[in-house]
């Protein structure tokens, strides 16, 4: 009966974190790889409720910032904690209850059934030997049912669509039950419908509770849909805070060059970035 | 009435909808018993009919009446020849029993090389396993090692040490760029099978009337099965099974791709490479009781995956059933189709297993794993 609350505000496992630390606090990031410095002194923050873009040019340094805060990649200097515990002090299993990831590219049996995929989502929360509860498949259920993939639950993936697929990894990462939610690009590759139906999905989550951080390339989008942004150009954060104050004429100037033109949204008045012929 | 629909939207979304439940539950559930009671069932008769066949004429109801005698509590006065005894419960009951234990123990490793490197291809004959372990035995049949040391023999050992030093050397080829690359995968293990086959035959061409087992174990086959070689394996059969077995279910985490299943809170590295000598040891005991026997580890598993799906808790015991099954039937045919003339069972499974995997190479895009 609970299904939905936990979905919402992360597990009740949720609780055992101290409510008043931020989700994910990543501060002081040092990355190099070969000897080249891909992450400079790049500080992140997702707080609960909170949704945040992170965005840039590619090779920013996204990708990589993503890898560290999930604990696939060790960082040569700074500090992650998620939910207040610094990351390499949670085991791996407990890492994965508080946070849930939904790749660019993730790879799965062509074969597998959606409802399978998702399910794999509870693996967290299951013991070596353990199989599915009834618990664990309402929960599964649930999760298909928020990412709206329940109509097509027993197909297999390699039968869907792009943004079908999309929508079978983001149950899978709801069924994780955990507070934090890392997308990378959950939008590319995805007609403007698509996009904007994941992205009020998004919303609708960081509404019950959950915290958002989105890697996003459409600028636009971001500012449509962050609470806050944080811009990342050659490893650096450039600027940080609410869309209006990041995504501005002057920030994509000196980020994206003058390739882009900044205007208001006709409606609601946020940034709309839009490419611009350079010799115009 | 505001206070009432509020009270019903949150309603509606505090209880999962029950449609959606029930259509979810009963097909979500991999579990169910019927097909591997069907296999268990299937393996029970096929056991009896191979019992009943061979060079000596021995009925079938004599056959029930002697292993029935067997049987605790069960007392059956009716007096059989002891010589037919003796050919059903020391000649052929060991070899049937060899050969369903092999089947399944090539089965399972196959299904277990199949998940952990996600490639329907692998198998423990393609990654040059067995060719490792027969190189492995072949060793330890020249060395002046005695064959019988601490209790059990050093054959198995080596083999052991063959085939899971194969493993991770072709795991170690193949890994690249954070994946594992199916192709470099069979490359790598076609090249060290020949390149072990070599060793094996130069072995064997040096080794002089010393190195003549070692063409059992080359041509693969059960015509030397007996109980003291099933006793001293099982308890290696045993703990492979039941660790692969453990691993299950998170083999089908690992189906997803590393980073994936690592952010789901599986230790990759260390589940895949328990999984690893789990199969390893399952195969090269298999090897050691019977040699080179190709393409069962591959065949059965794939077709019980299409057959019943990837979920690793209904593939690993129905592929291990159905392999049992199925190498007690090619070791029926082997030694019965050129009576009194044994045909290699190795050479029966390549034969009828070569063309099936020239078949899923012409088909693998359709059925991926």
């Amino acid at each position: 009966m609970t299904t939905m609350t936990t979905l919402a505000a992360g597990s009740d496992r949720a609780a055992a974190m101290p409510s008043t630390a931020p989700l994910l606090a990543a501060s002081g990031i040092h990355v190099e790889l070969g000897g080249q410095a891909i992450l400079r002194d790049v500080e992140v923050r997702v707080g609960r409720g909170e949704v945040v873009g992170l965005v840039g040019p590619n090779g920013a340094g996204k990708s990589t910032l993503l890898r560290v805060v999930t604990g696939l990649l060790d960082p040569s200097a700074g500090e992650v904690a998620i939910g207040g515990d610094a990351l390499d002090a949670l085991p791996r299993r407990e890492l994965a209850r508080r946070v849930a990831v939904v790749q660019q590219l993730p790879e799965a049996p062509a074969t597998m059934r959606v409802r399978d995929l998702v399910v794999l989502g509870r693996h967290p929360h299951l013991g070596l030997l353990a199989n599915e509860s009834r618990h664990d498949f309402d929960i599964a259920a649930e999760a298909m049912r928020r990412a709206g993939c329940e109509q097509f639950a027993d197909r297999e993936l390699g039968s869907l669509s792009g943004g079908e697929r999309r929508r079978a990894f983001i149950a899978r990462a709801l069924a994780q039950e955990a507070p934090l939610l890392l997308l990378d690009e959950p939008t590319s590759n995805l007609d403007a419908h698509a996009q904007v139906e994941i992205l009020e999905l998004v919303t609708e989550l960081a509404a019950g509770g959950s915290g958002v951080l989105l890697v996003v390339h459409d600028l636009t989008l971001a500012a449509a849909y962050c609470d806050r942004v944080v811009l990342l150009d050659r490893g650096e954060v450039v600027a940080e805070g609410p869309p209006s104050d990041v995504v501005t004429p002057e920030h994509m100037q000196r980020v994206y060059g003058s390739g882009v033109t900044v205007l208001p949204h006709p409606a609601s008045g946020a940034p709309v970035v839009i490419p611009s012929r350079l010799e115009s | 009435m505001a206070r009432e629909s509020l009270g019903a939207r949150m309603g509606e979304a505090v209880a999962p909808p029950p449609a959606a439940r029930a259509a979810w539950l009963p097909r979500a559930v991999p579990r169910a018993p019927g097909p591997a009671l069907a296999a268990a069932v299937l393996l029970v008769v096929v056991a009896l009919v191979a019992l009943t066949q061979g060079a000596a004429d021995i009925p079938p109801a004599t056959v029930l009446r002697i292993l029935l005698d067997r049987l605790p509590m069960v007392t059956i006065d009716v007096t059989v020849p002891a010589t037919q005894e003796t050919i059903v419960l020391d000649i052929r009951l060991p070899r049937v029993i060899a050969a369903g234990a092999v089947g399944a123990a090539l089965a399972l490793s196959g299904a277990s090389y199949q998940g952990v490197f996600r490639n329907p291809l692998a198998g423990p004959f393609l990654l040059g396993v067995a060719s490792g372990a027969a190189l492995g035995a072949a060793i330890a049949i020249i060395s002046p090692l005695s064959t019988d040391a601490y209790g059990f023999g050093w054959v198995p050992v080596f083999a052991f040490a063959g085939a899971l030093g194969t493993v991770v050397l072709v795991y170690l080829l193949a890994t690249g760029g954070g994946g594992v690359d199916s192709t470099t995968l069979i490359l790598a293990g076609v090249a060290l099978s020949a390149v072990f086959g070599a060793a094996t035959a130069f072995i064997l061409l040096t080794g002089g009337e010393q190195a003549r087992p070692i063409f059992s174990f080359l041509f693969g086959g059960f015509n030397t099965s007996n109980w003291e070689r099933i006793g001293w394996a099982m308890p290696y059969l045993i703990v492979g099974t039941v660790i692969v077995a453990m691993h299950a279910r998170v083999l089908n985490v690992l189906q997803l791709d590393e980073d994936q299943a690592s952010q789901l809170g599986v230790p990759v590295t260390r589940t895949k490479l328990i999984v690893l000598a789990a199969a390893s040891l399952t195969a090269a005991t298999a090897v050691a009781i019977a040699g080179v026997i190709g393409f069962v580890g591959l065949i059965v598993p794939h077709a019980v995956r299409l057959a019943f799906g990837g979920d690793h808790r209904r593939l690993l015991p129905l592929a291990a059933l159905f392999g049992a099954s199925f190498l007690i039937l090619v070791d029926l045919l082997a030694r019965t189709m050129l009576s009194p003339q044994e045909v290699p069972v190795g050479v029966l499974t390549a034969l009828l297993g070569g063309p099936f995997f020239l078949w899923l190479l012409r088909t693998r895009r359709a059925a991926p794993l």
